[in-house]
Formats: C-alpha cells, structure tokens, sequence
C-alpha cells in the first residue's frame, strides 16, 4: 500500500512542471521582437548577409510565430533594408540599373510563382527549404572569392547592353556579363525562394552575376541589394491579400531591423569583418539545423 | 541607364532613401498609437495561420478604400498598414522612374524590359489590393 503511494508521488515528480504560459503582453511582445529584429539587422548589415535571413527562424524558433505571418514581417524588413542601403550605393556607380532590370523580369516573375507555392506547400517543407537555404548562405559568404579575368563576351550580352564599368583601383574598369541564359535561370529561382521564404535571397543573386555571368564581384553584390527590394515587392501584393502581413507584428520587425542595419553600415568601418561575417555563419548554420529538425519532428 | 545620367540616379536616391524614411514614420506613428491602445489587451494568436481576417481589430486591411478609411477614423493597424504600402510603392516607384530615365535616352529596348518589371509589380498589387 505505502510502496504504492511512493510510486505514485515519484510519478508525479516526474511529470514535466507545468510551464505557465502567461501570455505575453502585447507591449512585452513587441519589445522583445524589436530587439531581436535590432540585433538580426545589425548582424546582417555587418556580415554583409542581411537581416533577413535569421529572422524567420528566430520568429517561428523562439517566438513561436506562424512561419506565414513571420515570412509577411520579414519580407516587409527585406524592403526596408534594400531601399535604405540601395540609395547608397547609387551614387558610388557599382549597381548597374541595366542588368538590374534586366534580370528582374526573372525575379518578379519567379517572385509570384514563389508567393503563390506559399498557400500550397507544407509548413514543414517551407521549413526544410528554408533550413537549406541558410545553410547556402553560411557556405556562400564564407567561400574564398575568385577573380573572373576577362574573358569573350557573348553575343547576346552584347544585344541586351549588358555592359558597364565602375570605379575600380586603376580608374574606370569595364566589363560584359556572359552565359545570360544560366544566369537569367537562376535568377529565376532566386525569386522563387525570396517569394515562398519571405527572404531577399541575396546569396543565390550573387551566385547568377558573379558566377554565371561572371560580373566584378562589386557590380554583383550592389546590383543584387537594389533588386532585392523589387523582386520583394512583387511578391508584398500577393502577401497582403493572403493575411500574411500583419501590421502589430511587422511594425516591431521592419522598425527594429532597419534601425539594426542603418547603424550597421554606420559602424562598418570600423568592425573586422571577417571574425563578424564567420560568428554569423555559425549562427545561420545552427538555426538551419534547428529548422531543419523541426520540420523533420513536426514542430514548426 | 548610364552613370552620366546623374541628375535621374540622384533622383532614384532621394525616392529610395525618403520613401523608407517616410514608411517608417508612418509605421512608428501606428505603433505608438497600437501599443497605447494595446496596453489592457492580450496578445493576438500569431501561432496559427488564420486565413483571411485577423481578430483583434485588424480585420481585413486589403483594400485601398479599407486602409483609407481606417486610417480616417484614427485606427491603428490601419495607420500601420498605410506605411507598409508606403514601403512597398517605393521600389515600384523606382521602377517607374527608370522607365522614365531610359525614355530619355531613347533606350527603347530598356524602356520595354522596365514596363515588363512594372506590369509584374502591377499584376501582384491589384491581385493583392
């Protein structure tokens, strides 16, 4: 009888001690999303991998947000962060409007065919694409970066004007993009995963001018930063009229990652790059693997 | 668009850089406004996705006409809501601008390849609002 109760109390002992999950206040809430955005904006404009990309993790992973109504608020960020740093670098002459243009005709559209994937595509496998891409975007920013050397245009690049020159160390230098085709297809699924991940997929825009078309890796970076903003917009609209933005949560998520990544690119100067961009990596590799497996043990 | 073309890259600066600092007024101006309001309230449900409407007063903001009138009658969200389209109409008005930059130059080709990137932004704005 006694050997019983004692069981019965050891098994209530173990029992996990009822969390109590005093709702946050929505003053509390907002907070602590602005200071998380803050600090993924500072990162991000620092690291030279943008906000966005932790974002979503961090609002499904520790805020336990809807990872459709988390992708609404980072897209919204991702809009905020390319306008603000693309008004920069317009004036330096390293985005080439051009080729920018061009090639947005392939991400706007990839855009809407990501946003539209958004209503059919699983949580989990939004989460499991999503666990991959970040971990590209550890890999792709700690990647040593090849000079391309000058090598024959082609014939279409020639045809579309996709030329330019910038500033270089000795005066002006000129350059043609090559393989428009590879390029302008991978483009493509770069606004395909900006739209179903509410991402600016910095990362795989660099991929297309850099590697594909063999643009300066300078040219590819600004370009890339003032076509994040239009390709997020193209697909903002069909976001807006799913429900996927909800002003109460973006306002805390854009207000805090734009005020991050403005004095990110303020401190800039001073920072070492290199040990920032590799702490960050590592932190991006975690949250892809945490996504990862949460999306594998069903808990996103 | 040609890096001499200085005065119309200047311009796409201003709208960029403004156009930001305006939305994120806008959207600070809703928020103070929201988390007043919000203080004896609970928090939305923002675990799951509910398709369509959003309870906690923010209902459907998906129309010009709806953002329009909300924002009228003082209302948060909507005040919010105002300046992320405010937001999102300044790349689109980047693009609009530069149609216009390679009309000036007689780019003709370009000037098609911007009017594809509006007609898209387009498509997805009035599919959207």
């Amino acid at each position: 009888m006694r050997k019983h109760d004692r069981t019965a109390t050891d098994y209530n002992r173990l029992k996990p001690i009822p969390v109590s999950f005093e709702p946050m206040s929505p003053i509390d809430f907002s907070g602590l999303v602005f200071l998380s955005s803050l600090l993924a904006g500072l990162l991000g404009a620092l690291s030279g991998l943008g906000g966005g990309v932790v974002l979503v993790p961090v609002l499904t992973m520790f805020f336990h947000v809807d990872i459709r109504y988390a992708i609404g608020a980072s897209l919204i960020s991702v809009i905020a962060t390319s306008s603000g740093a693309a008004a920069a670098y317009v004036r330096e002459g390293f985005s080439n409007v051009r080729i920018g243009m061009f090639l947005e005709v392939a991400t706007t559209v990839g855009a809407l065919l990501g946003a539209w994937l958004t209503a059919i595509v699983s949580t989990p496998t939004i989460g499991f694409i999503f666990g991959l891409v970040l971990f590209y975007s550890a890999y792709a920013s700690l990647k040593k970066k090849k000079s391309h050397g000058n090598k024959a245009p082609d014939l279409l690049a020639c045809r579309l004007k996709l030329h330019g020159s910038f500033p270089g160390e000795h005066g002006q230098e000129s350059y043609v993009g090559r393989r428009v085709p590879a390029g302008f297809g991978l483009m493509f699924t770069a606004g395909t995963l900006s739209g179903l991940l509410g991402i600016g997929s910095g990362a795989v825009k660099v991929l297309a001018m850099d590697q594909a078309m063999g643009l300066p890796f300078k040219v590819s970076t600004t370009t890339s930063n003032f076509m994040i903003g239009v390709t997020a917009a193209a697909s903002a609209g069909i976001y807006l009229s799913r429900g996927y933005i909800v002003p109460a949560l973006a306002m805390p998520v854009m207000l805090g990652v734009l005020a991050g990544s403005l004095a990110g690119s303020k401190l800039l100067i001073r920072a070492r790059v290199r040990t920032l961009r590799l702490l960050f990596s590592l932190v991006i590799v975690a949250l892809g693997a945490e996504m990862i497996w949460n999306s594998i043990a069903g808990k996103l | 668009m040609d890096s001499n073309n200085n005065r119309l890259e200047s311009w796409v600066g201003y709208i960029l850089r403004y156009g930001v600092m305006l939305a994120a007024a806008v959207v600070l101006a809703g928020g103070i406004g929201y988390l007043h309001g919000a203080a004896h309230q609970g928090l939305p449900d923002y675990t799951h996705f509910h398709s369509g409407s959003f309870q906690n007063g923010s209902g459907q903001l998906d129309t010009f006409e709806e953002i329009a009138a909300r924002v009228r009658a003082g209302e948060p969200n909507a005040i919010i809501q105002l300046g992320l389209l405010l937001l999102i109409l300044t790349p689109i008005a980047r693009v609009a601008l530069c149609i216009l930059g390679f009309a000036l130059e007689k780019n003709r080709l370009y000037v098609a390849v911007s009017c594809i990137v509006m007609t898209v932004l387009m498509f997805s704005l009035m599919h959207g609002l």
